[in-house]
């Protein structure tokens, strides 16, 4: 079968890798932005918007994202890839940068939360349709045996656009006042995004269709149903079945337990300052980020099964002691005070709630802030507590984040390969997409929210790890992918149709 | 190989009777009866998109296993 030059392969895949970086920074910075865009679009005293908010964080973030995949893979595999990825990235952009010009819910009314929830599912949609596009048109120009080398360019994209969409937050929040920020910063990296997706398609415009898929148009071998040749033949069905189960489901949940979990329990569960994690998830994710690629070239060299696999039993061994060492680095009883530099500060607000703000530092260079409010009218109370490591703790989170990056490169860098392997070209587009979607967007995108869950039931229940319960959730479903992935997938790879 | 793909298929149609159980009583109903809104939103997802997704797709591949769909001769 004819392939690309190494040179055009690199064309294809800068082309693929920069689209497709886009559309997860664009899908990411909703999500990093999420506190600013609640107080804009969702104000909590509106039950309406409120609800609105969690559909957007939940149902238009993960679950309509395998619906975007059924969507845009039939289009894929009817159409072409090359179409299909080019619709999907100005989807993705032009609802990105309208989410950057909503007027307000004080401007509006409810017409903002419900045009916000509109375009975060039109969002969903196109994620759902890019990433199975892009991995099927690298692959489809790889040569033989490097396609686990190739399409782990486009595995780094994913964690690339966190990256990129933390630190242009950063940037943001770092060029302007924070009133200029939460006036209207916080819309710039909505509009940055419009600049990057017309550079893309303008790229993606000038490459040619897979020479795979080409050679299947010309010579009639398409399919005219993807869906129902995907899903209604038992054939198709038991080897998307095998990829959710034996490949993507764990693969999502070592994924979101080392980026957005770690970030989550950081921020919530150890009260560390915001900032602070950005950064050191920031530089555990650049350091880390090349061996998707190192994973992606040794699959073509030793099979993809084991690598996927060895990710897996290693974050299932050790994400607890993992995140008990990350835990004990912000517990202050195990630190000494420096008592003279205590200092509390009780205040009455406008509404009569009495603020009284505590200050600690301890003699290792934490330093410790508790806001504690007690609200008049609701005679409850409500404590908000940060944390600024020191610099050493820093560099031990960093350390502690790098390990399950790796965890994450091992189970994603070789998977584009092996599931574009996996489904035969004319419906390869659909029947990669799902499975991969539902790995990532419903057992994956669910995470923190299970897991978060299990420790507030725990915490509740007086268990004194409690902090470690979360993890249950990623332990158990890794551990099920694990057993399959290990007995039913075949690592030499029988059924490859690349 | 092949017997172990197979009993273990009886395993994940019991794991996927159990996971249902779970997901609907131990989980979903009491998220989705919950006076919060946001918890009444996540029993929905639990209720009609994971507990389908697992008690159908794990019983499913684990019936498939059972019947020898994933035996090597196949």
């Amino acid at each position: 079968m004819s392939k690309t030059s190494t040179k055009g392969i690199w064309k294809v895949i800068s082309a693929s890798s920069m689209g497709t970086m886009i559309e997860w920074y664009d899908f990411y910075i909703f999500g990093s932005l999420a506190v600013v865009i609640s107080t804009k679009f969702f104000p909590s005293d509106n039950p309406a918007a409120a609800f609105l908010s969690t559909l957007a964080t939940f149902a238009a973030g993960f679950v309509v994202r395998p619906f975007g995949a059924l969507f845009f893979g039939r289009l894929g595999d009817i159409i072409g890839r090359k179409y299909t990825f080019m619709a999907t990235l100005l989807l993705m952009g032009g609802s990105t940068f309208l989410i950057g010009c909503i007027p307000s819910y004080e401007t509006i009314g409810f017409m903002a939360p419900l045009l916000v929830l509109i375009l975060r599912l039109l969002q969903g949609l196109a994620l759902g349709g890019e990433y199975g596009g892009a991995a099927t048109y690298v692959a489809e120009h790889s040569p033989a045996g490097q396609k686990g080398y190739w399409t782990s360019w486009i595995q780094t994209t994913a964690t690339v656009g966190l990256f990129i969409s933390l630190m242009v937050i950063l940037a943001t929040k770092n060029v302007l006042s924070a009133e200029a920020f939460d006036t209207w910063g916080w819309r710039v990296p909505f509009w940055v995004s419009i600049v990057m997706v017309g550079v893309s398609y303008l790229i993606r415009k000038n490459m040619d269709e897979s020479p795979v898929f080409a050679k299947a148009k010309k010579e009639g071998t398409t399919s005219s149903n993807p869906l129902k040749e995907s899903f209604g033949n038992r054939y198709n069905l038991k080897f998307v079945l095998l990829a959710l189960f034996g490949a993507t489901m764990g693969q999502g949940v070592v994924w979101y337990t080392g980026q957005f979990y770690a970030m989550s329990f950081m921020k919530t569960v150890m009260n560390i300052d915001s900032s602070q994690v950005d950064e050191l998830l920031g530089i555990a994710l650049l350091i880390g980020t090349p061996f998707f690629i190192v994973f992606g070239w040794l699959s073509d060299k030793v099979g993809r099964k084991y690598i996927m696999m060895s990710g897996m039993l290693l974050a299932i061994f050790f994400y607890r002691p993992i995140y008990k060492m990350m835990y004990n680095t912000t517990d202050i009883t195990y630190k000494t005070e420096i008592s003279e530099t205590t200092k509390t500060n009780t205040e009455t607000n406008a509404k009569n709630d009495v603020v009284t703000i505590t200050s600690k530092t301890f003699t290792d260079g934490t330093s410790y802030i508790e806001k504690k409010t007690v609200f008049a009218d609701k005679k409850e109370s409500q404590s908000n507590i940060t944390i600024k490591i020191n610099s050493e703790d820093e560099w031990t989170l960093i350390f502690l984040v790098f390990i399950q990056v790796i965890f994450v490169t091992m189970v994603y860098g070789p998977i584009a390969a092996f599931l574009v392997e996996m489904f035969p070209t004319k419906i390869r587009y659909t029947s990669m997409s799902l499975p991969y979607h539902v790995g990532n967007g419903i057992f994956g995108g669910l995470l923190p929210a299970i897991s978060t869950y299990f420790v507030t039931h725990a915490k509740a229940n007086g268990k004194p790890e409690f902090y470690l319960e979360g993890l249950w959730y990623p332990i158990i479903i890794a551990s099920i992918c694990f057993v399959i992935g290990m007995v039913y997938i075949d690592n030499k790879n029988k059924t490859n149709h690349l | 190989m092949n017997t172990v793909k197979q009993i273990l298929g009886v395993l994940w149609i019991i794991f996927s009777i159990a996971a249902a159980y779970f997901c609907v009583f131990e989980f979903g109903l009491p998220k989705f009866l919950s006076d919060q809104q946001d918890d009444t939103v996540f029993g929905i997802i639990i209720l009609f998109i994971l507990t389908p997704l697992i008690v159908l797709g794990l019983g499913t591949f684990g019936y498939f296993s059972l019947i020898g769909e994933y035996n090597e001769k196949k």
